[in-house]
């Protein structure tokens, strides 16, 4: 197995060019256990932990940046104003794990379980790709296609993801049999919109790749418009519209049982998040606001 | 007139001294099985059945062979001795010949010079399998038309127990029906050693294991060797629970040891580790319940269901103690018990912290609390109205003859603060919430439940086996002083038997320094590192043979002393005559003193027909009452705390006491909400620790604990073994809480999300209990031999006798040899 340690991103986009094979590392917190079980073998390493541009972490531009190699203790520490990207990372692993891992390695492993993907989805995020010929931003539902796959090309690599500020309250959950250390059995981030009066709401770890629920977040939207609560975060939906907002994320969900939970469970699950999710955004909006 | 300080022995019994392997430990410096390196090693590999059942028509190595780097590859047909081995009943192949009976099995290992070129060559081994049915539902096993696992049935034992009338009227009848899921002891340490062969054709292997001695009783027949050539020395061992009970990689690294030459190191990775160990039995119990009106228990009755997988491991002395515990701490006139332990096509199951007692306490604290609502009387009030005690005579007819304080922990656990009412909402930090760091709650659909239970197993070995230990004790003088060196064969698996022995030598001998020798088999057998009994078992070795020292050296003083009248003393490191030092220790140390005794415990009897007999050695009780909140709605739990008394005996360490306690309630707690081993047609789905959860400390309450010390008599210092009984009762505690939250049945663990949210009713016995197997009491095992039951030491070669049987099956398979 080769390793290649490339020093600046230009070295590293060449090395890729010519190994379209070698499979990019960072933290490892995925690679190196898919190697240690032997489920994986690949010819080539590329370690990407090195490349300042993948470690920029910050506002840009009216935007937030996060490159790719940024560990999830550095989000947290330098983005808590990105309320539900911190609440994404504090769920990830352990501290030994969100040292080492990074959101490019959720983007680049794309499995619907990847904590920060939600996040990412509910902001509308875009992903910047960078080749040999220049760098382009996909916005997310075009890169993670499926599950486990990407729109990323053989001679590219992911710099960072990048998503415009929005004003307005949201959260992430994520539901596991264990308290802390687990892979999500369903998680949903849930970002409301002030400026653009809009709902978004994305779901992990009960479809394919991450979801969103446009039915729901029009309906959601269109509530809250109804009661007058974009004006006055006093006046609230109905409890009924509340309910029914849960039941249209629910819909949205296409789970499946498998070896860490039913599909009935994580439907559930779904509808109970988005109940909550709404209600806490709801509450901030009253208390006054959390960006 | 001067003041006298009596001189005392630092470090000795009763203390919380540090732990002799803490600094290494704590610094990451201690070298565990898995960091094992010898000069020109190779690494082993094993490859094994991915079917649960089949014919292994054919094998072809020569794929294997043919890679570079690669130094054996042996099949059955090279293993020069016995080709089968076990615990109890030696059933299980070295490596199969004809059959592989549970997916996983080893059917070929070899050597190479890398770990990478050793796992390449594992996938260059063709093995042509026939695919036969299996039987992997432990009821359907015992149905006629079941494939069968051994050509003699699927009947592994069979426990019958009678006692008094158990057609007695009761008042009152609460009936249940409870499952336990297949839990694994996940030691954080994966099966590992290093096999080096030896000048005189022996070898030596260094080995995490439990039980050095019974390790070589299995291995050096398989070999073709005599024991002596067969040495061992236990290696680092990264938690145990059970699961090194059995062997692992023992003979494979010692067969490619011998077969190359050189030292051969075997290391599991983590899916192999789940793949390489026994687990907890699953279990299905159906529990009758009859009391008067008052709350007195009138009879008991049980069907228990056990499945032992492929090979018998442990599981007769398993399905004996499930049995034997089945109806609880309690005095139960009347009981009717039948216990089946059974084979299918399943990976094997063995020990496991519990040992069999883990399932029943789910099931009889689970129907105490039934019986406490129907009567409509508080549950810890009922249990203590049917405490057992000293003298109570126990449905196998057993007279309790030790402690037995049973009400006592009880009471004390009660009697353990509650925690403070938490208020539902506004905690801030959502690790406050059930569902912890995933940050779902604040505080909605929040219900809190209290549950108790109470629990009871043996310390020891039972059912007429004297698994005794030895320890052999040398005090000595160098410059520094005296200093007490003990060697013993107890195997150190992170419990702290080493600080312990440390610590009753001190005592013993009045001197503070203690070497403790690396245990090897150069020493008598000093049993298992199982079942709670290092601390009574080697401590009395300990203090027998530094008991044995003390009197060699007193004889010395008083050949030396002037006026040999009066009692002498050891303290400080000095000789005390009735009080006065006389000189220290080092002075009478010219030549060193050396003894070696054995311990035995009382002597206990097998179960007859009826069930009935004196089947263990002494108890030890605990009672644990659990706090949880449910998130009703998401069904998640948050345990709050857990308050638990234990009875121990005497605490030698109380740190480490209460180290067993909150660590036997974690993985209690573990089986309560998370840890199941899940099978589907006998393969496992979640081999690896991110879907084989274990708790965090995020999952883990504050543990409250309380020592009941009432000496056990016989037992060294009175003390008892603590590592299991918290396990045991942790389950059951944390469970009933559960349903005093939710009010759901809850009869099956681990408890799900789904089940707390109402999603999935409670599970029901597809078909009523199986009938009692035809002939009660243990099966043997053809040809295989075994003595009946317990945990017995293996007899001499069978003879291969069966009517028409080949007597060397496994030369029918053709295959490779080594290099």
């Amino acid at each position: 197995m080769d390793v290649f340690v490339p020093r600046t991103l230009d070295e590293a986009l060449e090395i890729k060019a010519a190994r379209p094979d070698a499979v990019p590392i960072a933290g490892g917190t995925d690679l190196m256990v898919e190697l240690n079980l032997n489920r994986r073998r690949p010819r080539a390493l590329l370690d990407v932990s090195r490349l300042a541009e993948l470690r920029r972490c910050g506002r840009e531009d009216g935007a937030v940046f996060l490159g790719a190699g940024v560990s999830y203790t550095r989000v947290i520490a330098e983005l808590p104003e990105c309320v539900p990207l911190a609440q994404a990372s504090r769920a990830v692993g352990s501290p030994q794990i969100r040292n080492r891992g990074t959101v490019g390695g959720n983007l680049g492993t794309a499995s619907p379980a990847g904590d920060a993907l939600p996040v990412l989805a509910a902001y509308d995020a875009e992903i910047v790709v960078a080749t040999r010929d220049g760098a382009r931003a996909l916005p997310w539902a075009q890169f993670l296609v499926g599950p486990k796959q990407t729109a990323l090309p053989p001679d590219g690599l992911i710099l960072g993801a990048r998503w415009r500020i929005a004003r307005g309250p949201g959260s992430f959950s994520k539901v596991g049999t264990r308290n802390a250390m687990v892979i999500a059995i369903a998680s949903l981030c849930l970002v409301l919109d002030e400026e653009q009066r809009a709902v978004r709401v994305a779901l992990g770890s009960v479809g394919p790749t991450v979801l969103r629920a446009p039915d729901a977040e029009a309906y959601a939207a269109e509530a809250m418009a109804r009661a007058g609560t974009w004006d006055d975060p006093a006046a609230l939906p109905a409890p009924r519209e509340i309910e029914e907002w849960a039941q249209r994320v629910a819909g949205a969900a296409r789970p499946i049982d498998d070896v860490r939970g039913t599909a009935a469970y994580r439907r559930h699950a779904c509808a109970a998040l988005a109940r909550r999710a709404l209600r806490w955004a709801l509450e901030d909006r009253r208390a006054g606001g959390r960006a | 007139m001067s003041v006298r300080t009596l001189p005392v022995t630092r470090g000795g019994i009763g203390e919380s001294v540090p732990r002799v392997d803490a600094v290494p430990k704590a610094k990451g410096t201690f070298l565990f099985a898995s960091d094992l390196w010898a000069e020109d090693m190779l690494w082993g590999f094993t490859v094994r059945s991915p079917h649960p059942h089949a014919r292994i028509r054919s094998i072809d190595v020569s794929g294997a062979l043919a890679h570079p780097g690669v130094r054996a590859v042996l099949l059955a047909g090279d293993v020069p001795g016995r080709k089968t081995y076990g615990l109890e009943f030696a059933d299980q192949p070295v490596l199969a010949w004809d059959r592989v009976r549970y997916a996983g099995e080893p059917v070929a290992i070899g050597a190479a010079e890398d770990p990478e070129t050793a796992r390449r060559a594992g996938e260059r081994i063709v093995v042509d399998y026939e695919v036969l049915p299996a039987v992997t539902d432990m009821a359907q096993a015992l149905r006629a038309d079941a494939p069968r696992v051994h050509d003699f049935g699927n009947v592994l034992r069979h426990v019958h127990i009678v006692h008094g009338d158990p057609d007695a009227p009761a008042d009152v009848w609460v009936e249940g029906y409870y499952e336990t899921a297949v839990q694994d002891q996940a030691p954080l340490g994966p099966e590992a050693g290093l096999a080096i062969p030896a000048p005189d054709g022996g070898v030596d292997l260094y080995v995490a294991t439990q039980w050095l001695h019974v390790d070589r009783q299995q291995i050096a027949p398989c070999l073709g060797l005599p024991a002596h050539k067969v040495r061992l020395h236990l290696a680092g061992v990264g938690g145990a629970f059970g699961a090194r009970e059995d062997l692992s990689m023992q003979i494979h690294a010692s067969l490619l040891a011998l077969r190359t030459g050189r030292p051969v190191k075997i290391a599991y990775g983590r899916e192999e580790s789940f793949l390489g160990h026994v687990h907890r039995h699953p279990a299905r119990i159906w529990m009758r319940h009859g009391a008067r009106r008052d709350g007195t228990l009138v009879c008991v009755r049980a069907r228990i269901l056990v499945d032992g997988g492929a090979y018998a491991s442990s599981s007769a002395a398993v399905i004996g103690n499930a049995s034997t515990f089945a109806c609880g701490p309690y005095e139960v006139p009347n009981a009717l018990v039948d216990g089946t332990a059974v084979y299918t096509h399943n990976p094997p199951c063995g020990a496991m912290r519990g040992f069999g007692a883990v399932q029943v306490c789910f099931a009889h604290e689970a129907q105490m609390d039934r019986l406490a609502r129907a009567l409509g009387r508080d549950p810890v009030e009922l249990r203590l109205r049917n405490a057992l005690r000293t003298s109570s005579v126990l449905p196998t007819g057993q007279v309790v003859r030790g402690s037995a304080p049973v009400a006592a922990v009880i009471r004390r656990c009660a009697a353990l603060p509650l925690p403070p009412e938490a208020p539902p909402a506004g905690r801030g930090d959502p690790r406050a919430y059930p569902g912890g760091c995933g940050n779902v709650s604040r505080g909605e659909r929040l219900r809190r439940g209290v549950g108790f239970a109470v629990g009871y197993k043996n310390i020891a070995y039972s059912e007429g086996f004297d698994d005794a230990s030895a320890a052999r004790v040398r005090l000595r003088a160098d410059a520094a002083g005296p200093i007490a060196e003990v060697r013993s064969a107890a195997a150190e698996v992170g419990q702290g038997i080493h600080t312990i022995l440390a610590q009753i030598a001190r005592t013993e001998l009045g001197v503070e320094r203690v070497a403790i020798l690396p245990p090897d088999t150069g020493v008598g057998s000093a049993g298992s590192t199982s079942a709670s009994r290092q601390t009574m078992m080697s401590g009395g070795a300990v203090q027998a043979a530094c008991a044995a020292v003390r009197e060699a050296l007193f004889a010395r003083v008083r050949r030396s002393l002037a006026r040999p009248r009066g009692e002498l003393r050891l303290a400080g490191g000095l000789v005390l005559l009735d009080g006065e030092p006389v000189g220290p220790i080092a002075a009478f140390l010219d030549e060193p003193v050396e003894a070696e005794r054995v311990y035995h415990h009382r002597p206990t009897r097998p179960l007859d027909a009826r069930g009935q007999g004196e089947p263990h050695a002494a108890f030890a009780f605990a009672a644990e009452r659990a706090v949880v909140e449910v998130d009703e709605e998401l069904g998640l739990v948050r345990v709050v705390q857990i308050a638990a008394a234990q009875d121990v005996g005497r605490a030698l360490h109380p740190q480490s006491v209460q180290g067993q306690i909150e660590g036997g309630t974690a993985q209690g707690l573990g089986l309560a909400l998370m840890e199941e081993l899940q099978l589907r047609d006998g393969r496992i789905r979640n081999a690896s620790f991110t879907d084989y959860l274990i708790p965090t400390i995020a999952d883990m309450p504050p543990v409250v604990s309380a020592l009941v010390e009432e000496p056990e008599p016989g037992a060294p210092y009175g003390a008892k073994g603590v590592g299991e009984p918290a396990t045991i009762v942790a389950t059951a505690a944390i469970v009933a809480a559960l349903r005093d939250a939710t009010g759901r049945e809850l009869n099956r663990v681990p408890v799900r999300p789904d089940d707390l949210a109402g999603l999935a009713p409670p599970v029901a016995p597809v078909a009523p209990p199986p009938p009692p197997p035809q002939g009660s009491g243990p099966e043997p095992v053809p040809w295989a031999h075994g003595l009946a039951t317990g945990q017995h030491e293996l007899l001499q070669e069978p003879a291969h006798e069966g009517a028409g049987e080949d007597p060397r099956p496994w030369e029918r398979t053709r295959g490779g040899t080594g290099s």
